[in-house]
């Protein structure tokens, strides 16, 4: 087990150095960040200086041990666009995307693995049908379409609830949250919704279909052989044996879920990460685009630790090195 | 063994509603078997035999279903019981054995938890007492140091070892009747041995009668007291194993025994009976086997024989018709 974790680690460890370099990449070929500091105006000597002072004369390698070194503790530099430090940017960003992300997850995995093992297990009943054509919609649709539906009824038409922003916020210290005020918890709904849609049909349709896998194993036709009741059957044994894929494909979804909240946060103008990474883009902005690529690769590298450590707690089969000792 | 038999089966039909019409697959079939015995049913694939095994114990295939006939168990017609009562029947009074052990456990349960689950759906017992029973039902089918083996997964153990899980399994609440379907097909032939010798032994032990559904005539001479055989969905003949085999009576039966090598007999050839059992949906008018029949006759193209007595058989045949004396 320990020695899983650790070999995990050191890959998820390669893997953000790779994320890393590229987003140094990014910092220091993109355009000439020089020119962009400087503006019009200037002389060669300002010109060198700078250079000299943010040390851009140095070797690359020696550039990309202090852009890690910088990294690690936190510093990102400074935005162009709005001369501020870019972690301070994201670490005022990041509660809006954590919470929108955190919530649609919910939202998928709570209605998508019910509606997953409804359909599975009444393929043909009527309210399965629907799901399932319902579900069409919310794959096919893009999301910007659904969020400006969204908005048309519920915001312009019935006017209950916000088209945009975040309402009140409540501090604790650098984070911000919305759950606590009604306007807060308002105003999370339509872009939640918006952005766990694809997500729920996708965990919809894949539960069901492992379902329909499982409940044809020889396994589940013994459970009913020995007796079992239909719930210890549907829930006890074929559930649980949908779950590796469905909890790999979910870890996927909501590393994607927080790393393409881009397109919802810029229809809500919702204050998060997204829309600064969208702003940043449109100005050129690389500290904050390098920034924010290092931290959804992170993101996407922790979620994709915990899936891995999931499957362990999930399959026996994965545990081989108490099983092989012990064989036949 | 004139007290009531532990299962009779009566005039039972199972038929498959296609597109293309509707299949039957097992026709009008009879026979009994009284407690404590063991009833072999062989045939090729597709006779119907495993078919009556799952139409017995009540899991049929959807689409598929019994369209006649009746199931009693010990007196009690099981065939027409709701669901619900039909499960508390499973594992409590009917246990059954499927084919490949290797995919008749829960890869991600316990041997254990799959044992106490069992106990615990049909036995009034407390969850130590379960495991208790377990434990020993493991001893029983002996598996050593059942008392560790109890926590291990199923793919800590060998095929032969999951097949004895799978017995223990099938005998938890101690039912009446085993329905056991090709338990030794998937096993390796040193293990078929053992395996079959156990469950004689554990069903002699336990007053458990059983139908042993294979298409090895081997392991039926080894162990059943009474043999049906099977073809195209019908009883071509039903017996003591001794008759059937020794001196079978049905040209079927007949061609079955004369296609078995024998060790020792230097014949240049096999015999072999020609052709290939009917499909379903093309099954001949007269009797099913009559275009593969080397001693056919006008009758049989034309009517369908019923079981007849000869012997202390039963023999679907029309050349055992002695009322009507019209054999060519």
């Amino acid at each position: 087990m320990i020695a899983f974790v650790i070999r995990r680690l050191l890959q998820s460890v390669l893997v953000m150095l790779t994320v890393a370099f590229i987003s140094f990449a990014l910092f220091r070929y993109v355009g000439d960040p020089v020119l962009i500091m400087l503006g019009q105006d200037f002389t060669q000597a300002q010109y060198d200086t700078l250079v000299s002072e943010l040390g851009l004369d140095q070797p690359f390698y020696l550039q990309f041990a202090k852009f890690i070194v910088a990294a690690l503790q936190g510093e990102f530099g400074i935005s162009y666009r709005l001369a501020r430090p870019v972690a301070q940017l994201i670490m005022e960003r990041l509660p809006a995307t954590l919470e929108l992300s955190l919530v649609a997850a919910i939202l998928a995995l709570c209605i998508g693995v019910p509606m997953g093992v409804y359909t599975g297990l009444h393929r043909e009943s009527w309210l399965s049908r629907f799901f399932l054509t319902i579900s069409l919609i919310g794959v096919s649709l893009p999301t910007f379409l659904i969020g400006i539906l969204l908005i048309l009824i519920f915001a312009v038409q019935f006017g209950v609830l916000p088209s945009f922003g975040r309402g009140d916020v409540v501090k604790f210290g650098t984070w911000s949250s919305g759950f606590l005020t009604t306007s807060g918890l308002k105003a999370l709904v339509l872009p939640a919704v918006t952005l766990s849609l694809f997500q729920l049909t996708l965990i919809m349709r894949l539960v069901r279909s492992e379902m329909l896998e499982v409940l044809r194993t020889d396994y589940i036709k013994f459970a009913r052989a020995r007796g079992l009741t239909n719930r210890a059957v549907h829930f006890g044994h074929a559930l649980k044996n949908t779950l590796v894929p469905v909890i790999t494909i979910t870890g996927l979804q909501i590393g994607g879920i927080i790393a393409f909240a881009i397109v919802t946060e810029t229809v809500f103008q919702w204050p998060g990460m997204g829309l600064l990474f969208i702003q940043s883009v449109n100005n050129a902005d690389v500290p904050v685009m390098a920034a924010y690529l290092l931290l959804v690769g992170f993101f996407f590298v922790a979620i994709n630790l915990v899936v891995d450590l999931l499957y362990y707690v999930v399959d026996p089969r994965l545990r081989v090195d108490r099983g092989a000792a012990s064989g036949h | 063994m004139a007290d009531t038999p532990i299962l009779e089966v009566k005039n039972l039909r199972v038929e498959f509603p296609t597109r293309r019409g509707t299949l039957v697959a097992v026709d009008d079939i009879s026979f009994s078997i009284a407690p404590g015995e063991v009833l072999g049913v062989v045939g090729e694939s597709g006779a119907g035999k495993s078919m009556t095994g799952a139409a017995v114990i009540g899991l049929l295939e959807p689409p598929g279903r019994i369209a006649g006939g009746s199931i009693s168990l010990a007196g009690r017609r099981i065939d027409n019981l709701p669901y619900e009562e039909m499960r508390k029947v499973r594992g409590r009074e009917i246990g059954a054995i499927f084919q490949d052990p290797l995919t008749s456990l829960n890869p991600l349960y316990t041997i254990g938890r799959q044992l106490t689950e069992t106990i615990l759906t049909h036995l009034p017992v407390s969850q130590a007492e379960a495991q208790a029973r377990a434990v020993d039902l493991l001893r029983q089918v002996g598996i050593p140091a059942a008392d560790k083996r109890i926590e291990h997964y199923p793919h800590q153990f060998s095929g032969g070892m999951r097949q004895r899980v799978v017995i223990a399994l099938a005998l938890a609440a101690n039912p009446k009747l085993i329905i056991a379907d090709e338990p030794t097909t998937a096993l390796d032939v040193s293990i078929q041995a053992q395996i079959i010798a156990l469950i004689k032994k554990l069903c002699r032990e336990h007053g458990a009668a059983v139908m042993l559904v294979t298409h090895d005539m081997g392991v039926i001479a080894e162990t059943a007291d009474r043999v049906a055989v099977m073809y195209a969905g019908r009883i071509a003949e039903i017996g003591p194993v001794r008759d059937v085999i020794k001196a079978a009576k049905h040209p079927y039966t007949d061609g079955l025994m004369a296609s078995i090598p024998k060790v020792g007999r230097t014949d240049a050839r096999l015999a072999q009976i020609d052709g290939a059992m009917p499909r379903l949906n093309a099954i001949p008018r007269g009797c099913a086997f009559n275009p593969r029949c080397g001693r056919a006759f006008d009758r049989c193209r034309v009517d369908r024989p019923e079981p007849l007595a000869a012997g202390a058989s039963q023999v679907a045949c029309w050349l055992y018709d002695t009322a009507k004396g019209d054999t060519p």
